[in-house]
């Protein structure tokens, strides 16, 4: 990812801030500027999520692009966070402990490296939370 | 509206095709789409090209410009080609746009075409990443596989799904692929095969997955009033659907179903005034394994948790209940992107003609397509009957 890009994003990378549609209730994660259920009837304000969700699904990730071959086998999940909001991310944890429900909180981690001399991204990953 | 068939089809051998580069690959497929419909580029008024990704590809993007150009169209006749993208929907898409200029009166012989040259590059596992949600799905590490693996992993949790009733999604698309002369795999493989293979994303392995290929698909399309002057059996479309849903797969209320498939699916069958039990054959879009089975499901053939099943009991294979991907599918056929769409549009026409050969359906009467784009952000489903 290109640096500004990741630029863009930091607030929501590192601080997992959401926006909640004051008119149907729903959290969004990354932050919508637009409800896409209530649509110009939508009322979004700035929401600091907990991190601290479930696994709906996950996968163990055995071949990967070159930019995360170096972490292979990871766990890919899909997470639902307490407020309602869903996203993809890595679970950090050995490949044979993560199932569906599983409880997880948000920490802050590496997630790659632009080679030995480029920039190096972070943002938030999940750990087991039991 | 004005009625549309398919006068003329061609594609070329998928796979590693080393000896061809995109402009090859596309006049291979162009001019035997041309020689099959009986027309000249004098007559052809436009051309829209499908390709996913020629930019990260091979470097080349304005690919409408260039495949009308080595087709012959480009220089001397000057005709419209444009360039249509929906990830791994592109073929489809390429083919609706086909369909529309066709039916709103605007252009009377169109050429559809899809195309893709996937092995001259490094890392196609993150060029197909682009048809995820780059910034929240891929950067999170998820690739395609991946994101189908959740899938699968969700859908065996709800339904009970096993692995070897999943295995025999490939078993079978290998089989079909074994009988016909374009695909990219034209052997049949075992169960064991596909559960002995290299784990991918767990739970799908190797044999879960269609593989990367080159290759290049073309037909022509035109009026039905006027296809009668090209040839004896024209294939009208009966229906031309899109549907679109969230571009990352975390974003639907349930991952085992494709809402775009549900509501392109309906819209067809609306639009052909058909039941699901008129189908003789569909060609669906099985990137991965589970997706086959989510689409059969999907378009109505059969329950929710039950497609696994169905195909276990053989019903998907020639000669069974509703035979799917007798081109032996995207992953026997193999999944040059762009070309997919188009490629499932040309088993059709080969199937309804009775030209299928080893793979013929027997008595087929009206085929359907269901064509994908990531993971399933973008849905083009077609009917097809032969006209009598």
């Amino acid at each position: 990812m290109t640096v500004a890009r990741f630029w863009r994003r930091i607030p929501q990378r590192y601080n997992l801030v959401g926006t909640k549609c004051n008119t149907c209730g729903d959290v969004f994660f990354p932050p919508r500027a637009f409800c896409p259920h209530c649509r110009r009837g939508g009322d979004l304000q700035e929401i600091q999520l907990s991190g601290k969700g479930k696994v709906l699904t996950f996968s163990v990730v055995h071949s990967a692009s070159d930019q995360y071959s170096d972490q292979k086998p990871y766990v890919l999940a899909i997470i639902e966070l307490e407020e309602g909001a869903r996203m993809t991310t890595h679970i950090v944890c050995e490949p044979d402990e993560v199932y569906i429900g599983m409880p997880v909180r948000s920490v802050f981690r590496v997630l790659d490296e632009d080679g030995t001399d480029g920039v190096i991204h972070y943002g938030t990953k999940f750990v087991p939370d039991e | 509206m004005v009625e549309v068939a398919v006068i003329g089809a061609g594609m070329t051998k998928f796979g590693e095709r080393w000896d061809a580069s995109l402009r090859e690959l596309c006049t291979e497929a162009g001019v035997a789409a041309l020689e099959d419909a009986n027309v000249s580029g004098e007559q052809i008024d436009a051309l829209f090209v499908g390709s996913m990704s020629a930019g990260r590809f091979i470097g080349q993007e304005h690919v409408g410009a260039l495949v009308a150009d080595y087709v012959g169209l480009g220089g001397d006749l000057h005709v419209p080609a444009t360039r249509v993208e929906a990830a791994c929907a592109s073929g489809g898409l390429a083919f609706r746009q086909a369909v529309a200029a066709v039916a709103s009166g605007m252009s009377d012989i169109v050429i559809a075409a899809g195309v893709e040259k996937m092995t001259d590059v490094g890392d196609a596992t993150d060029v197909l990443a682009g048809a995820a949600d780059r910034e929240w799905e891929s950067f999170a590490g998820a690739t395609f596989p991946g994101l189908y693996a959740m899938i699968a992993c969700d859908y065996m949790n709800k339904y009970g799904l096993t692995r070897e009733e999943l295995a025999q999604v490939a078993v079978k698309n290998h089989y079909h692929g074994a009988r016909n002369p374009f695909a990219h795999f034209q052997n049949e493989i075992s169960q064991s095969t596909v559960m002995n293979s290299t784990m991918v994303a767990s739970p799908l392995r190797l044999f879960d997955c269609s593989p990367v290929s080159d290759g290049a698909a073309a037909v022509v399309v035109c009026s039905l009033e006027k296809a009668r002057e090209f040839c004896d059996t024209p294939i009208t479309v009966l229906a031309s659907a899109q549907a679109g849903d969230t571009i990352a797969l975390h974003d639907r209320p349930d991952f085992s179903t494709m809402g775009a498939t549900v509501a392109a699916g309906n819209k067809a069958f609306a639009q052909a005034k058909l039941e699901r039990k008129d189908i003789d054959f569909v060609e669906v879009h099985d990137c991965f394994t589970i997706a086959e089975l989510c689409a059969i499901e999907d378009l109505g053939f059969v329950p929710k948790g039950t497609a696994g099943k169905f195909t276990a009991e053989g019903e998907t294979q020639i000669g069974g209940k509703l035979p799917v991907n007798t081109s032996g599918g995207l992953k026997a056929c193999g999944h040059p992107v762009g070309a997919t769409g188009i490629k499932q549009v040309w088993e059709v026409v080969q199937q309804l003609r009775g030209e299928a050969g080893r793979r013929q359906v027997d008595g087929a009467e009206v085929g359907m397509t269901q064509n994908v784009g990531g993971t399933g952000a973008t849905v083009v489903s077609h009917i097809f009957r032969r006209a009598c």
